[in-house]
C-alpha cells in the first residue's frame, strides 16, 4: 500500500489532503476550474493504487483464470481468489464460496430473481420492495413477477422519504416470498432500518435480498450479524473498477438455485446429454471474468479498510451536516430529509429545472447529477421532475461545497 | 467552453420565453395532438395543433414541463409554425436540427430559431431542444403514442 494516513477514528485537514494525493483525478481542472466531483452516489473515483493495480496485473502476469498451469495464470488466479477473500473478509460472510462476481449491483438483482425467484414464485405469492427503490431494484421484480404470476407489492414511504415501517410490516404476510430493499436510498441518501425489516421479513419466512450499491462504500456491512439472505454492490461505487459487482448470498440458498447463465468455467463435466454444474460460487461465474476488476476492488477494498470506515462516515457526515445547513440557509428546497441519511444532498433550486442547474455548474467544474437518478416513482411521489444530487466522499472538502453554493448563487442570478 | 458559451446558451430571448411561453395551454378543439418525452431528464411535452384542408396549421399550443432549453425551444416553435404549411414546418425542423449539430446552414429562414445556435456547444442539451420539434412531428403524422427523444439520433 502507497498510503501513509491514520487510521484513527476522525481525519484532520492534513489526512484529508494526504488522501485527495492519492485521486490523481482531483488534480485536472475542467472549464478554468478544478474539477469539484460531487457525483460520488453515481460513480467514485480511483484512488492511485487501484490505477496502479490494473496496470501492474496488464504488465506483468495478464492471464486467464483457473484453466491453466502456468505461472502467470497461476498469479493471476491467485489474485482474484483473493479478491474474493478479502471480499467476504469486507461483507464478514462466513465463507468464500458464499462470494459471487457479478457484472454489477444490477446483475446480482437480476441473478437472485431468475435463479431464486423464478423456480419458486407462483400466482399468489407476492414479492415485497419499497417506494424508494433504485429501477435495477424494481424492474427485475417485475419481470419475474411477470413470468411467474405472483404479485409485486410496494412499501410506501413518508414525506421525509423514509420508508413507513408500520406500512412494510402491514404489507408482509406468509404470501411474502421475497423482500428486496435497498440499505441505502440512492435518490435521497435514506438509510433504511434494514436489520429490523429484515427480521419482520424472516418472521414471516421470506428470503431478504439487500441491494447495497450505495451502503458499501459508507458503512461497515456485517452480513450475519443483519442476518440478510443475499446483500448486493458495485464495486466502481466502492472506488473499484467498473464493470464488476458482488453478489452475497448464503450458502445453503446458492447452493439450492439453479445456474444463472451457462458457459465455460461454471460446469465440472459436460456432454450432450447432461451437464454437471460446479459448486457455487463458480456456478454462477460462467465465461471469462472480470479479473482485473476483481483484483482492483480488492485494492480499494484494503484503501478503503486502511483509512478506516468509521473515520469515513463520521466524515462524511459532517459534510453532509455542513452542506445540509447551507441548503437551508440557501433556501434550497432539500428532497428527502430522512432522520438517518448518507452524505447525500438532493435538492431543486427555486423552479430552475436540475438540467439548467447543472449546466450551469458544470461550467464551473462542479460534477452534480441532475435528473430522476433511475427512481422515477421517488420523484413522482415528491412531484419533481428531476432534482440536483450533490453526493460526497470522504475526499471531498467543505470548501468544495462553499463552490458549488457559491455556482448556484450565480444560477439564481442568471435566472433572476 | 468559456463564459460567452454559456450567456450564448442562456441568452435573453430563451430566458424571457421560459419566464413567459407563448401559445401555452390547452387547445381547445385539435385535430393533431402527441405528447413528447424525454427519457432522461423527464421533460415533457404536450402539443396540439389545428390544421385545415389546405394542409396549413391554423392553431397550435403546448403545455409541460421541462429545463429552460426545451421551453423556450417549444415556445418558439409554436411562434414560428403557426400559419405555415406542413411541408414547411418539416422543412424548419431539418433546417434547425442542422444548426444545433453544427453544421453549416442558410439562418435566414431560420429566424428566432437561431437564438437556440448555441446549443451546439453542449451536445448534453440538444435533446432539449429538439423534442417540442420530436413531439410536433409525431402530431402531423398522427402518432397516438408518446414520442421519446431516446429514439431519435440527435447526438
Amino acid at each position: 500500500m502507497n498510503t501513509a494516513h491514520t487510521s484513527s477514528t476522525r481525519f484532520s485537514p492534513a489526512d484529508i489532503e494526504k488522501i485527495r494525493a492519492d485521486f490523481p483525478i482531483l488534480k485536472i481542472r475542467v472549464k478554468d476550474h478544478p474539477l469539484v466531483y460531487l457525483d460520488n452516489a453515481n460513480t467514485s473515483q480511483k484512488p492511485q493504487c487501484v490505477i496502479d493495480a490494473l496496470k501492474e496485473y496488464y504488465q506483468d502476469y495478464n492471464a486467464n483464470i483457473h484453466r491453466a498451469v502456468y505461472e502467470i495464470s497461476e498469479r493471476a488466479t491467485a489474485a482474484y481468489e483473493a479478491s474474493r477473500t478479502r471480499v467476504a473478509q469486507f461483507l464478514n460472510a462466513s465463507g468464500n464460496n458464499e462470494i459471487v462476481f457479478v457484472k454489477g449491483t444490477t446483475e446480482a438483482i437480476n441473478l437472485v430473481a431468475q435463479s431464486y425467484g423464478r423456480p419458486r414464485l407462483k400466482p399468489g405469492d407476492e414479492v415485497l420492495i419499497t417506494a424508494l427503490e433504485h429501477h435495477s431494484n424494481i424492474v427485475p421484480w417485475q419481470l419475474v413477477c411477470e413470468q411467474t404470476g405472483a404479485t409485486l407489492r410496494v412499501a410506501p414511504i413518508n414525506l421525509q422519504g423514509e420508508v413507513i415501517v408500520e406500512e412494510y410490516e402491514r404489507a408482509l404476510s406468509e404470501k411474502t416470498k421475497i423482500v428486496a430493499v435497498g440499505h441505502i436510498s440512492n435518490a435521497l441518501g435514506t438509510i433504511n432500518p434494514i436489520a429490523d425489516m429484515i427480521a419482520k421479513a424472516h418472521a414471516v419466512g421470506a428470503v431478504v435480498l439487500i441491494d447495497g450499491a450505495q451502503a458499501a462504500p459508507h458503512t461497515p456491512i456485517d452480513v450475519q450479524a443483519l442476518d440478510c439472505d443475499f446483500y448486493a454492490f458495485s464495486s466502481h461505487k466502492i472506488y473499484g473498477p467498473t464493470g464488476l459487482g458482488v453478489l452475497y448470498g448464503k450458502k445453503a440458498l446458492l447452493e439450492a438455485m439453479p445456474p444463472y447463465q451457462g458457459g465455460g468455467e461454471m460446469i465440472k463435466w459436460v456432454s450432450f446429454e447432461k451437464t454437471l454444474y460446479q459448486d457455487p460460487p463458480y456456478k454462477f461465474e460462467a465465461g471469462t471474468q472480470h479479473i482485473e476488476g476483481a483484483i482492483g476492488l480488492k485494492v480499494a477494498l484494503d484503501y478503503l479498510c486502511h483509512l478506516g470506515l468509521d473515520a469515513i462516515g463520521h466524515y462524511e457526515q459532517e459534510l453532509l451536516y455542513y452542506a445540509t445547513n447551507l441548503a437551508r440557509e440557501h433556501r434550497l428546497n432539500i428532497i428527502g430529509e430522512a432522520l438517518h441519511k448518507a452524505s447525500i444532498l438532493s435538492f431543486t433550486l427555486d423552479n430552475i429545472h436540475a438540467h439548467d442547474v447543472g449546466t450551469i455548474l458544470n461550467h464551473y467544474g462542479i460534477a452534480v447529477r441532475a435528473g430522476h437518478h433511475c427512481a422515477l416513482p421517488v420523484m413522482e411521489f415528491f412531484h419533481v421532475p428531476a432534482t440536483l444530487r450533490a453526493s460526497f466522499s470522504f475526499y471531498n472538502t467543505k470548501s468544495e461545497i462553499d463552490c458549488l453554493f457559491e455556482a448556484l448563487r450565480k444560477t439564481r442570478e442568471m435566472f433572476k | 467552453m468559456n463564459h460567452d458559451e454559456l450567456s450564448e446558451l442562456y441568452q435573453e430571448v430563451i430566458m424571457e420565453h421560459n419566464h413567459h411561453p407563448r401559445n401555452y395551454g390547452v387547445l381547445p378543439n385539435a385535430n393533431h395532438q402527441a405528447a413528447g418525452f424525454n427519457p432522461l431528464c423527464g421533460d415533457r411535452i404536450n402539443l396540439k395543433l389545428n390544421i385545415d384542408q389546405d394542409d396549413k396549421i391554423t392553431a397550435i399550443m403546448f403545455e409541460g414541463n421541462g429545463c429552460a432549453i426545451s421551453i423556450a425551444s417549444a415556445s418558439l416553435l409554436t411562434e414560428m409554425v403557426q400559419g405555415k404549411p406542413v411541408a414547411e414546418a418539416y422543412g424548419l425542423f431539418e433546417q434547425f436540427h442542422e444548426l444545433l449539430t453544427g453544421k453549416t446552414v442558410n439562418t435566414a429562414s431560420l429566424g428566432k430559431l437561431t437564438v437556440l445556435a448555441g446549443v451546439n456547444a453542449f451536445p448534453a442539451r440538444v435533446k432539449c431542444a429538439t423534442l417540442a420539434w420530436h413531439t410536433l412531428k409525431a402530431a402531423l403524422a398522427d402518432d397516438a403514442s408518446t414520442v421519446s427523444t431516446e429514439t431519435g439520433n440527435d447526438l
